[in-house]
C-alpha cells in the first residue's frame, strides 16, 4: 500500500478545503438558527447522511481503486491473468474458497443486529420524537415541510409545476431506476467494485443520487418561511418578502427581439415553447452521446498540463467506451437517452434557469406549463 | 386354595413379628436406591441438552463441531436460516463488501413491526383520540416514550439503510445479469419503504404530520388526467370530490377519513405488500446465484465484441 504523502496537488486541495471552511464559518451570522435547523430531531437523519454518504463513497472508491490497479496489472501480464484468483483480497493456495454460513455469516448478522439495537436504544433514550401542537387546519405551519426524504420533491416544486415535480418526476425516477440494469450493456464489473470498467454507469447513478441528496439538503437547510432562500447561518425572517422577478422565456425573447405577438398569442407561445423543449432534447442527446464515448481523464498523456489534458480528453473518444456503445441496442440507447435527458439533465438545467436566470416557464400552453 | 393363601400369608406375617417389617423397609430402601440410581443415570443424559428428545424434536441436527456436515445441516434444516446457502464465498463476509445494509434494513423492518404492534395497543385512529393517545404514550404508558421514539428512529434509519444498500448494489454492479429483475423488486421495496414512513407521519395527528401530508397530497391534485388541477384533469371531469387526491384522503380535506386510511395503509396494507415483495426479493437472491461477489474480475480484453443472446 502506498503511504500517505503530501504532494503538491493534495496540498492545494487541502488549502482550498480549509479556505472554504473558513469562508463558511465567517459568513455564518446566526449560529443559533443553524443549530436549530441541524438539531431538529427529524433533521438528524439528513445530518447523518451528510457524513454517511461521503464515508461509504470513500469506502467504495477505496476498494474500486485496489481492484482497478489489479486489473491494470493483469491486463499487462496475460500469463499472470491466467493463474491469478482475480481479486484484490489476499489469497493463498490451499485456502477453502467457500466458508460455512454457520457460524461465519450468522455470527456477523447476530452482531449487526445487536449493534443496531444498541444504537436504536441510545438514540431513542437521548432524543425524543417530535410532537407539535394538535393538528389545526386554520393555522398553517410556516415553513410547512414534508418529511426529509421527500424534501427533494418539495424543493422541485420551485422549478416545476406540481404535476411534474409531484407526479411525473417521481414516476420517471422510479421507472428510470428500474430500467437501469436493462440499459447498462456493459458486462464488466459484475459483482466487484470498479470505476475504470464502469465509468458511465457509475457517473450517471451518482449524478442522480447526489442531485437527490442536494435537493434534500437545500430543502432542509436553506428553505425558510415562505420557502424563501436563506443561506445557512442567516436568520429566518418571517416577514421577509421576495420580489418575484421570474419571467417566462417567451416574454424575455419577445422583449429582446421586439416581437410582441410572441407574448400575446397562445399559439405562438406554444410553438415557441415546443421548439425550445425540442432543442433541449436535441442538445441533451448530443451531450450524452458525447459523454458516453469519453474515457477517463487518467488515460490521457500525463505529461501534458492539466487544461491541455482536459481539452484532449474532450476531443478524443475512448476505444473501450466505443466498444461498449457498439454492444448497446437501439432500444437500450433510446431509453437511456430519454431518462438521462428528462431526469438527470432537466432538473439541474431548470434549477439554473430559475435561480440564476430567473426564468419561470420555457413552454406555456393553455393546458400545462413546463 | 383361596382360603389357604391368605392364611399362609398371615402366618408368614404372624410368625416373624419383626422380620417382615424390616423386609419392607429394606425393600423400600432398595427400590429407593434403584430409583435414585435411575434418576442420576437419567439426569446425566439431561446434562447435554442436545441429547434430549425436546431438543432433537426442535432442532433435528446435532451441533457437534467435529462433523462439518452438521454446520451445513444447521442452516439447511432451519426455517429462518434456510434463506442462506450452507456455504458462501469466503470474501463475501467482509463488512467492506456488502456493508450489511440489506440485512440491517430487514432487521429494522422486524424492529418496526414489533414496536408498531405494541404501539397499536395504545392508539385509536380517530380525530378525538389520536393526539391524546400520543400524549398518553409519552407520559403514562410504561416505556411508552421509548417505544414511540424507537419506532420513529428505526423508520428514519430504515430509509437511510435502504438508500445505502441501493448505493452499494450500484457500486458493485450487482444489478447486472442475472439480477436485473431483483433490482426492480428492490426499487419497489424502496418506494414502499418511503410510503410506509410517509403514512406513519400523519398518525400522531399533530401540526407536523398534518401539514406534511397536506403538502404531499396537494401534489396528487396535480396528477395529469386524474387530478382536479392537473393537465387535462378538468377536461376529463375531475373535481376535488372525485379525483385521485379524494381517493387517497377519503375526502377533500385531511381529516378523520384520511387518518383512518393512513392508519390502515400504514399498519396493514403496505406492510402486507412489502412482505410479499421482500419474500420475492430474498428468494431471488438465492435463485440468482446468491450474493454477487466479490466475484473474480473480468478484463477488458476478455470482453466479447457482440452480445451473446
Amino acid at each position: 500500500m502506498a503511504r500517505f504523502s503530501l504532494s503538491k496537488g493534495r496540498l492545494i486541495t487541502l488549502g482550498v478545503v480549509i479556505a472554504l471552511v473558513v469562508l463558511a464559518v465567517l459568513t455564518v451570522h446566526d449560529w443559533h438558527q443553524l443549530w436549530k435547523i441541524s438539531s431538529a430531531p427529524d433533521n438528524v437523519p439528513i445530518v447523518a447522511m451528510l457524513f454517511l454518504v461521503p464515508f461509504f463513497t470513500w469506502l467504495g472508491i477505496k476498494q474500486a481503486r485496489a481492484n482497478d490497479r489489479l486489473v491494470e496489472e493483469l491486463e499487462k501480464d496475460p500469463k499472470l491473468a491466467k493463474t491469478h484468483h482475480r481479486k484484490a483480497e489476499p489469497w493463498r493456495p490451499g485456502w477453502a474458497r467457500d466458508i460455512h454460513v454457520w457460524p461465519y455469516l450468522v455470527r456477523i448478522e447476530f452482531l449487526a443486529a445487536v449493534i443496531v439495537t444498541v444504537i436504536l436504544f441510545v438514540w431513542s433514550i437521548t432524543l425524543n420524537a417530535p410532537l407539535e401542537e394538535p393538528a389545526n387546519p386554520n393555522l398553517t405551519m410556516n415553513p410547512s415541510k414534508a418529511p426529509w426524504y421527500f424534501l427533494g420533491l418539495q424543493e422541485m416544486l420551485v422549478y416545476f409545476d406540481p404535476w411534474i415535480a409531484g407526479v411525473v418526476m417521481p414516476s420517471l425516477i422510479m421507472v428510470g431506476l428500474m430500467v437501469f440494469p436493462y440499459v447498462d450493456s456493459n458486462p464488466l464489473g459484475n459483482g466487484y467494485y470498479t470505476i475504470k470498467q464502469r465509468r458511465v454507469a457509475l457517473w450517471m447513478f451518482c449524478a442522480g443520487f447526489l442531485q437527490w441528496i442536494l435537493l434534500i439538503v437545500i430543502g432542509t437547510f436553506i428553505r425558510g418561511p415562505g420557502w424563501i432562500w436563506f443561506w445557512p447561518g442567516q436568520t429566518w425572517d418571517h416577514n421577509a418578502v421576495v420580489y418575484d422577478r421570474n419571467r417566462d422565456l417567451h416574454d424575455i425573447v419577445a422583449d429582446m427581439i421586439g416581437f410582441t405577438q410572441l407574448s400575446s398569442s397562445w399559439v405562438l407561445k406554444m410553438i415557441f415553447g415546443a421548439i425550445v423543449v425540442g432543442l433541449f432534447f436535441v442538445v441533451g442527446a448530443l451531450f450524452f452521446h458525447w459523454l458516453l464515448t469519453r474515457g477517463g481523464l487518467d488515460r490521457m498523456d500525463r505529461s501534458l498540463p492539466f487544461w491541455k489534458r482536459v481539452w484532449l480528453w474532450m476531443k478524443t473518444p475512448d476505444p473501450f467506451e466505443q466498444k461498449l456503445l457498439a454492444r448497446t441496442s437501439l432500444l437500450q440507447y433510446a431509453t437511456f437517452q430519454f431518462f438521462a435527458i428528462t431526469v438527470l439533465l432537466a432538473m439541474p438545467v431548470k434549477l439554473i434557469l430559475r435561480l440564476v436566470f430567473t426564468i419561470k416557464y420555457v413552454w406555456v400552453t393553455p393546458w400545462f406549463n413546463v | 386354595m383361596d382360603p389357604e393363601r391368605p392364611d399362609q400369608k398371615e402366618t408368614k406375617q404372624l410368625t416373624g413379628d419383626e422380620k417382615p417389617s424390616a423386609g419392607l423397609i429394606s425393600k423400600v430402601r432398595e427400590s429407593g436406591a434403584a430409583l435414585k440410581e435411575r434418576a442420576v443415570e437419567e439426569a446425566k443424559t439431561y446434562k447435554d441438552p442436545q441429547d434430549t428428545q425436546l431438543w432433537k424434536s426442535i432442532f433435528r441436527v446435532s451441533h457437534d463441531r467435529s462433523d462439518p456436515r452438521n454446520r451445513s445441516l444447521a442452516v439447511l434444516s432451519n426455517v429462518f436460516l434456510h434463506l442462506h446457502p450452507a456455504k458462501i464465498n469466503r470474501d463475501a463476509v467482509r463488512y467492506a463488501f456488502t456493508w450489511g445494509m440489506g440485512g440491517i434494513t430487514f432487521y429494522l423492518f422486524i424492529v418496526l413491526t414489533f414496536t408498531g404492534v405494541l404501539l397499536m395497543f395504545y392508539y385509536h385512529p380517530t380525530k378525538a383520540d389520536a393526539f391524546r393517545d400520543i400524549l398518553y404514550l409519552e407520559h403514562d404508558v410504561p416505556f411508552g416514550k421509548l417505544l414511540r421514539n424507537m419506532h420513529r428512529w428505526a423508520a428514519h434509519l430504515m430509509v437511510i439503510t435502504t438508500w445505502l444498500h441501493m448505493f452499494r448494489v450500484v457500486l458493485t454492479g450487482s444489478y447486472k445479469r442475472p439480477r436485473e429483475f431483483n433490482w426492480c423488486v428492490g426499487v419497489v421495496l424502496l418506494v414502499l419503504t418511503l410510503l410506509l414512513s410517509f403514512t406513519g407521519y400523519l398518525l400522531p395527528d399533530d401540526q407536523l404530520g398534518f401539514w406534511a401530508v397536506t403538502v404531499g397530497t396537494n401534489m396528487a391534485r396535480a396528477t395529469p388526467m386524474l387530478g382536479s388541477e392537473g393537465p387535462f384533469g378538468v377536461q376529463l371531469g375531475m373535481t376535488p370530490f372525485n379525483d385521485v387526491r379524494f381517493g387517497l384522503l377519503g375526502g377533500s380535506i385531511v381529516d378523520a377519513n384520511a387518518l383512518l386510511r393512513s392508519y390502515i395503509w400504514h399498519c396493514i396494507g403496505i406492510p402486507l405488500v412489502a412482505s410479499i415483495f421482500m419474500a420475492v426479493h430474498f428468494w431471488r437472491i438465492r435463485k440468482d446465484g446468491g450474493i454477487s461477489g466479490p466475484a473474480p474480475m473480468v478484463l477488458e480484453s476478455e470482453m466479447k465484441a457482440i452480445k451473446k443472446k
